[in-house]
């Protein structure tokens, strides 16, 4: 069976695309950010990953309100990055794993997760820039990836309980897959933050702290929340750490911190790192 | 099955919900189109013909000449697709945070690096 090696949780600020490109990791502004990441790129080393399974929410690159899926899993050989029209650059092609694609798809189907399933799918910068921070010197991304995507754009939204059970059931079905490869799961976005509205820069260190020891102490507490009540406490896209609470849950009932960061601000955001191992 | 309940509020807060979507439809598929460097070039040569080709209302072309943020999310514009829009005029999301909150850029600047103390 595949062994689930762990998971990294990590927001996925566009400002972040635009920093690597222009070489900024070690300016004051950005120094804080950046060095909370080599001891996690240390433990992926130790625990050599085949394939990451990824929870981000996308901006408009591949969904628009046309069609919106509340929960959407890739199924693709290949998933490309594009134009998202605010000048980051593109980043090459990520490999897809369609045999785990599909082991996802009809175990959550199983467990009474409608998703949608998309066979052409392009991933933004929630998707990408967390996988470049994760691996800066590979030009082209050295894991093979499946996106799963959790609606943050139209409301309604699913709900924080919601999300974690999506997880549970995406960390038992990497589980019982038939396979020998090790997989990590990510989950990108947040922390608080918010963009639009009067309320624009809001943004709440006390929850950030309080929700990131959580998932190690007490990973259901953010279940308690509704989604306006997270909107209140983290801003609109703060809402956003549902995918750490999706990834956090598939790790199993105990995980243990490898590392963690928490940095004010990036942009507009309390950006956070995590990188937790099944105990 | 129980009734919803009245629509939350919070302050200086939109929900980008059923009502703002069906509302916005217009100009956020003219946003989205922004995806394309293409379509903003041709947004740039004659924007009033480029809402008119989206179908804007009056109030969302409007808020758009104006560069009306605020106004554009009270005309059901969604923050991402708004996004690209700012994009075209070179405007970050400090910018648009600066421009919703009536600070100059460096004051809003200055009151994140304060929630970070």
């Amino acid at each position: 069976m595949a062994t689930l090696v762990g998971g990294v949780t990590t927001s996925h600020v566009p400002a972040i695309g635009r920093a690597i490109a222009q070489n900024l990791q070690q300016e004051p502004y950005w120094k804080p950010w950046f060095d909370g990441f080599p001891p996690v790129r240390r433990w992926l080393a130790e625990v050599r990953p085949d394939v990451a399974v990824v929870f981000y929410n996308d901006h408009g690159l591949n969904f628009f309100l046309d069609k919106m899926p509340t929960f959407a899993v890739g199924a693709a050989p290949t998933y490309e990055n594009d134009d998202e029209g605010w000048g980051i650059p593109t980043l090459p092609p990520y490999r897809g794993d369609p045999a785990l694609s599909w082991h996802l798809i009809e175990a959550l189907i199983e467990r009474e997760f409608d998703v949608t399933t998309c066979q052409e799918m392009r991933v933004d910068h929630a998707f990408t820039l967390p996988l470049k921070l994760l691996w800066p010197d590979d030009e082209v991304c050295p894991v093979r990836t499946v996106p799963v995507c959790i609606n943050t754009v139209q409301f309604p939204l699913p709900s924080a309980a919601r999300c974690f059970r999506l997880g549970q059931a995406v960390g038992d079905a990497i589980r019982a897959w038939d396979s020998d490869a090790r997989v990590l799961v990510v989950g990108t976005g947040g922390l608080s933050h918010q963009l639009d509205g009067e309320r624009a820069g809001f943004i709440n260190r006390d929850f950030d702290r309080a929700f990131m020891a959580s998932l190690i102490d007490d990973p259901k507490w953010a279940t308690q929340y509704s989604i306006e009540d997270l909107v209140e406490l983290t801003g609109t896209q703060g809402v956003e750490l549902l995918m750490w609470l999706a990834a956090r849950a598939a790790l199993g009932d105990a995980a243990r911190q490898v590392h963690a960061n928490y940095h004010i601000p990036i942009s507009n955001t309390a950006a956070g790192l995590m990188a937790m191992a099944p105990a | 099955m129980a009734k919803p309940g009245p629509k939350r509020t919070i302050p200086g807060t939109t929900l980008f919900d059923g009502e703002q979507a069906r509302k916005g439809y217009a100009l956020n598929k003219m946003c989205f189109s922004f995806n394309s460097a293409h379509n903003r070039a041709a947004f740039q040569r004659d924007e009033a013909a480029y809402c008119r080709q989206y179908g804007l209302d009056a109030r969302q072309t409007q808020a758009i000449r104006e560069r009306d943020v605020l106004g554009l999310l009270a005309a059901g514009g969604n923050v991402y697709y708004l996004a690209k829009f700012a994009g075209i005029l070179g405007l970050d999301v400090q910018d648009l945070g600066a421009l919703q909150t009536g600070l100059t850029k460096d004051e809003f600047k200055a009151r994140l690096l304060a929630a970070g103390r």
